[in-house]
């Protein structure tokens, strides 16, 4: 009697299972039939708030018929993927962490494609006495000094990896300091605790502009040659992760780069904010870089 | 009764955690007979029940319906669809009284008209046509019992089994439904097997009585025999025989036994038995059909008044003329020297008011002093002592009319023939 | 408080003007969601039922890590599907990382559970009995487990309510496993915790009035069939 029930109990469980492996959405089973025109952009959330891929993403993928999944993640989980080869192509913007991601030959012809640049923002009283400062180093020293509280992202994103760069320039720790702060959030959010909490924060021009009205925060400090935000393109190596979508990676990365793009990245922008979020920059190299 | 075995089980044996739960070598249900199967909490009848009906997986054993082995050759699915259970409690869907009672028919697959028709007469039958559309979970326990009993009805099973069927139920909805459910089986001739802790019940109804302890049944015949020929004290106790006494006999004489009674006060009387009564089949042999005894005159003897010689227990009273033996019948194969009990029904004690008269036709008469009056639903249950204590019922009527009180002095009579001896020891 | 009036307005707007995108994702929630809870019906009462009426060895074991599993973090879940789906894991080269196909599995398995324990809880509640006398009234074994699952229907109906209640919710694991791919596996807890953190406040209200009111719209239909043919 006993042994019955569990026959049919496994007997559901079963059917159940083939269910789900034929089931799925209509969609999924049509792409996935064309796997190779599948593509896994790994890039940044703040890249993704801005709302430029949702520009540029169809455009590509009408152009070549890929099918791009954007996975917005943080610069360091999207180099994770790049280095198990779970993602073919990359859109970051961490140089430190990029350049140990090529140095362990996880990825291949890494091109600059644009910038922007992080400011820091922060109550309009500015308490740590900010405005005017033109080293980014110096301000920071400041806030220290000033004990003003200080919301960081705290979650390995290009931005995090900036703030922390000029931490260090300034011979500052302030990590475990009482009036520093981690979110562990996104851009967007985390400028949202800061306005919430009067305090400083460092942020990308972009996602600043985008949220300007709402917040009540000032640019403090901008300008100085290390708060630039530079974007590049990695594609995975295929030669390392031979399960990666090579030619795919390489026509996303020409696209890019390419003048067309170029074009639409400079633009971008203007007509919501009144000025280009992006600065494209193709074919210039890093040390020309600068506003 | 049509007559034939239409159920047989051999070897039903059960256990659980070592223990035999149910321990039957052999029970066999002839078609259109009512079985009712009696005992205490505990003594298997569920067990049995569920093996009958092959619901229960059993041990060892197995079970034949018309001659055909379930298991065998007829599957189990086969079988169980050519019987219905009723449980103690209704166990209704949650659905109309319609649905419940139209379950079995749909799961037999019949066509909606003829569920309708049959349906209708089975509500009919059990008075509960107004019931109807109402939900099951509404009911009241006798409303739900009876659907309970139109839907086993409804699938005109050929063997119906009810477990403790109005064990729930209040003594009026009880009656009811008892009077209810015979005529139903009565008018169909339908076969049952019924257990039930209620001898009321089992009396009322069945054809045979099957008596259970201990996971083994030790007396089945009918409700006569069962009742007044219990085959051990166990069967005597559960059937309602109030009164045992432990003695011995020191005479058996022409079908007459004469039994020295030890009662609990040290003091002997002296029991005349009477052992000629019926058939000659022997008492003391479980699972036989008892012809109905006829209650019969004692046989002559006269031997009234004698003074039987005694030995006396510990106690301190000896024998004296208020403890003079009386003479009693009663059916057994006894030899001198032979301890015994003897089996006495309430019913059968006679109490009069007033010291023991010179003469009576009874042959056991004995002073008595009443201890205690208890009312028994429309009875007394009088309980006398005197040379031993016995347990006699009384009417209301009787109780006002002859103005038995405690502690009156009265006369306790009872016939030969009424007294039912067990072997002891 | 304005924030939340204004993501109201928000939410009724788009739903009137049958905004193209948010409808876009919103179908695509129930789509998985409901796919989801299917699954896990079908899963949850057939193994619940099964352990609910049978006894073997080790029987408690296996209840109380069904019971445990209903408290299953969906993050977790999520984690160990990604782990288990994308290139280099063992269900690789099945592709469906980032599809819908890959939150509907997510899902799944975080509804399951809960289905099973509370369809194991209600199927042993029912009186031990009425197996017996369902036996008895001529069923086969599977018209047994079936009238069961009729007279528990109430207590399973709940137990399906559960798993979409809490898989239309979810949000760690689909967001994991789908990647909240515009116009592809974004759905509307995904599209939520995108527009908070963006920042956009009175669209991510909107965009979660708008699951509980589709939410409620779907349990309005399971309640009513839950409590249907209860004849009064």
């Amino acid at each position: 009697m006993k042994r019955c029930f569990r026959i049919v109990g496994l007997l559901t469980a079963f059917s159940a299972l083939l269910c789900m492996l034929v089931a799925g959405d209509a969609d999924a089973a049509r792409k996935a039939a064309a796997k190779q025109k599948n593509l896994i952009l790994a890039t940044t959330t703040s890249t993704q708030d801005t709302g430029l891929l949702d520009v540029l993403i169809p455009i590509f993928e009408k152009k070549t018929g890929y099918f791009v999944k954007t996975i917005a993640v943080g610069s360091g989980q999207a180099m994770t993927m790049g280095s198990k080869g779970e993602a073919d192509v990359l859109l970051v913007h961490s140089q430190a962490a990029e350049k140990k991601f090529m140095a362990d030959g996880n990825g291949v012809n890494r091109r600059l494609v644009m910038h922007n640049d992080f400011i820091v923002v922060g109550p309009p009283t500015d308490p740590a006495a900010l405005r005017g400062t033109k080293k980014a180093a110096e301000g920071l020293r400041k806030i220290a000094a000033a004990q003003a509280l200080f919301i960081s992202r705290g979650d390995n994103s290009g931005t995090h990896a900036k703030e922390k760069e000029i931490w260090k320039a300034a011979g500052i720790q302030p990590e475990g300091q009482k009036w520093y702060q981690q979110t562990g959030l996104g851009m967007g959010q985390t400028l949202g605790v800061t306005a919430e909490k009067k305090g400083y924060t460092l942020a990308d021009r972009g996602t600043y502009l985008a949220m300007k009205k709402n917040l009540g925060l000032d640019i403090l400090l901008e300008g100085d040659a290390v708060l630039l935000n530079i974007y590049h393109v990695i594609e995975v190596n295929h030669a390392k992760w031979p399960k990666v979508n090579a030619p795919g990676a390489k026509a996303f990365a020409d696209f890019m780069v390419s003048q067309e793009v170029q074009k639409i990245i400079k633009t971008f922008g203007v007509a919501k904010f009144g000025s280009p979020l992006f600065f494209p920059d193709a074919g210039k190299k890093v040390e020309d870089l600068g506003k | 009764m049509n007559g034939g075995t239409i159920l047989e089980g051999k070897d039903l044996k059960v256990r659980r955690g070592g223990r035999l739960l149910l321990d039957v070598p052999s029970l066999s249900v002839a078609e259109g007979e009512v079985l009712s199967i009696i005992g205490p909490n505990g003594a298997g009848k569920t067990t049995l029940l569920q093996a009958l009906s092959g619901l229960l997986r059993l041990g060892e054993g197995m079970i034949s319906f018309r001659g055909k082995r379930v298991g065998a050759d007829i599957s189990p699915l086969e079988y169980r669809r050519h019987l219905a259970m009723v449980f103690q409690e209704a166990l209704l869907f949650d659905a109309t009284v319609y649905a419940n009672v139209a379950a079995g028919l749909r799961l037999r697959k019949v066509d909606k008209r003829e569920i309708k028709k049959i349906v209708a007469a089975r509500l009919e039958q059990f008075g509960i046509n107004h019931l109807r559309d109402r939900a099951a979970k509404t009911l009241s326990g006798g409303e739900a019992q009876r659907t309970s009993l139109a839907r086993a009805f409804a699938v005109k099973p050929q063997i119906l089994f009810l477990d403790e069927p109005f064990a729930a139920l209040d003594p009026p909805t009880r009656e009811s439904l008892l009077e209810d459910l015979g005529r139903v089986l009565r008018e169909g001739g339908t076969t049952a097997v019924m257990a039930t802790h209620d001898q009321g019940e089992a009396l009322r109804l069945s054809h045979r009585i099957a008596v259970m302890q201990e996971g083994r049944v030790v007396q089945i015949g009918t409700p006569a025999a069962v009742m007044n020929h219990p085959v051990n004290e166990f069967v005597a106790a559960f059937v309602g025989v109030e009164t045992i006494l432990a003695g011995r006999v020191v005479k058996y004489e022409r079908g007459t036994a004469t039994i020295a009674v030890t009662d609990g006060n040290g003091g002997t009387a002296g029991v005349t038995v009477d052992t000629t009564v019926g058939e000659g089949a022997a008492p003391l042999k479980a699972e036989q059909v008892w012809p109905p005894p006829v209650p019969q005159e004692e046989r002559s003897g006269g031997q009234k008044d004698e003074v039987p010689s005694f030995r006396t227990g510990a106690g301190e009273r000896k024998n004296d003329d208020s403890k003079a033996p009386a003479f009693i019948a009663a059916a057994g194969e006894v030899r001198e020297g032979e301890k015994v009990f003897c089996c006495l029904r309430p019913e059968h004690v006679t109490i009069t008011p007033g010291p023991c008269p010179a003469r009576s036709s009874a042959r056991n008469t004995f002073p008595m002093v009443i201890d205690r009056i208890v009312p028994a639903g429309p009875l007394y249950r009088v309980q006398a002592r005197g040379a031993f204590t016995v347990t006699a019922y009384i009417t209301v009527q009787s109780l006002e009319e002859l103005a038995l009180r405690e502690g009156a002095t009265v006369t306790a009579s009872f016939k030969a023939t009424a007294v039912h001896l067990l072997r002891r020891g | 408080m304005e924030v939340i009036i204004a993501g109201i307005r928000q939410a009724l707007s788009m739903l009137v003007s049958f905004d193209p995108e948010v409808m876009a994702i919103t179908w695509l929630s129930l789509k998985v969601s409901g796919t989801a809870t299917l699954i896990s019906l079908f899963i949850g009462i057939g193994i619940g039922t099964a352990v609910a009426l049978s006894s073997f060895p080790g029987r408690q074991l296996v209840v109380s890590l069904i019971n445990t599993g209903m408290a299953l973090p969906p993050v977790v879940v999520g984690l160990f599907v990604t782990i288990f789906l994308w290139r280099n894991g063992p269900f690789g080269y099945l592709e469906i990382l980032y599809t819908p196909t890959a939150i509907i599995i997510a899902q799944a398995i975080i509804a399951t559970p809960i289905v099973m324990g509370i369809t194991l809880a209600a199927m042993q509640q029912l009186p031990r009995k009425l197996r017996l006398q369902i036996l008895a009234l001529g069923a086969t074994r599977l018209q047994m487990v079936w009238l069961l699952i009729k007279e528990a229907k109430l207590s399973l109906m709940a137990a399906v309510m559960a798993g979409f209640g809490g898989v239309i919710s979810e949000v760690g694991a689909s967001i994991m496993v789908g990647g909240n791919i515009k116009g592809y596996t974004r759905v509307l807890t995904t599209a939520t915790v995108m527009e908070t953190s963006k920042g956009n406040f009175d669209l991510a209200i909107a965009l979660g009035v708008i699951l509980m009111l589709f939410a409620f719209a779907i349990n309005l239909v399971l309640t009513r069939i839950q409590q249907r043919e209860r004849p009064q």
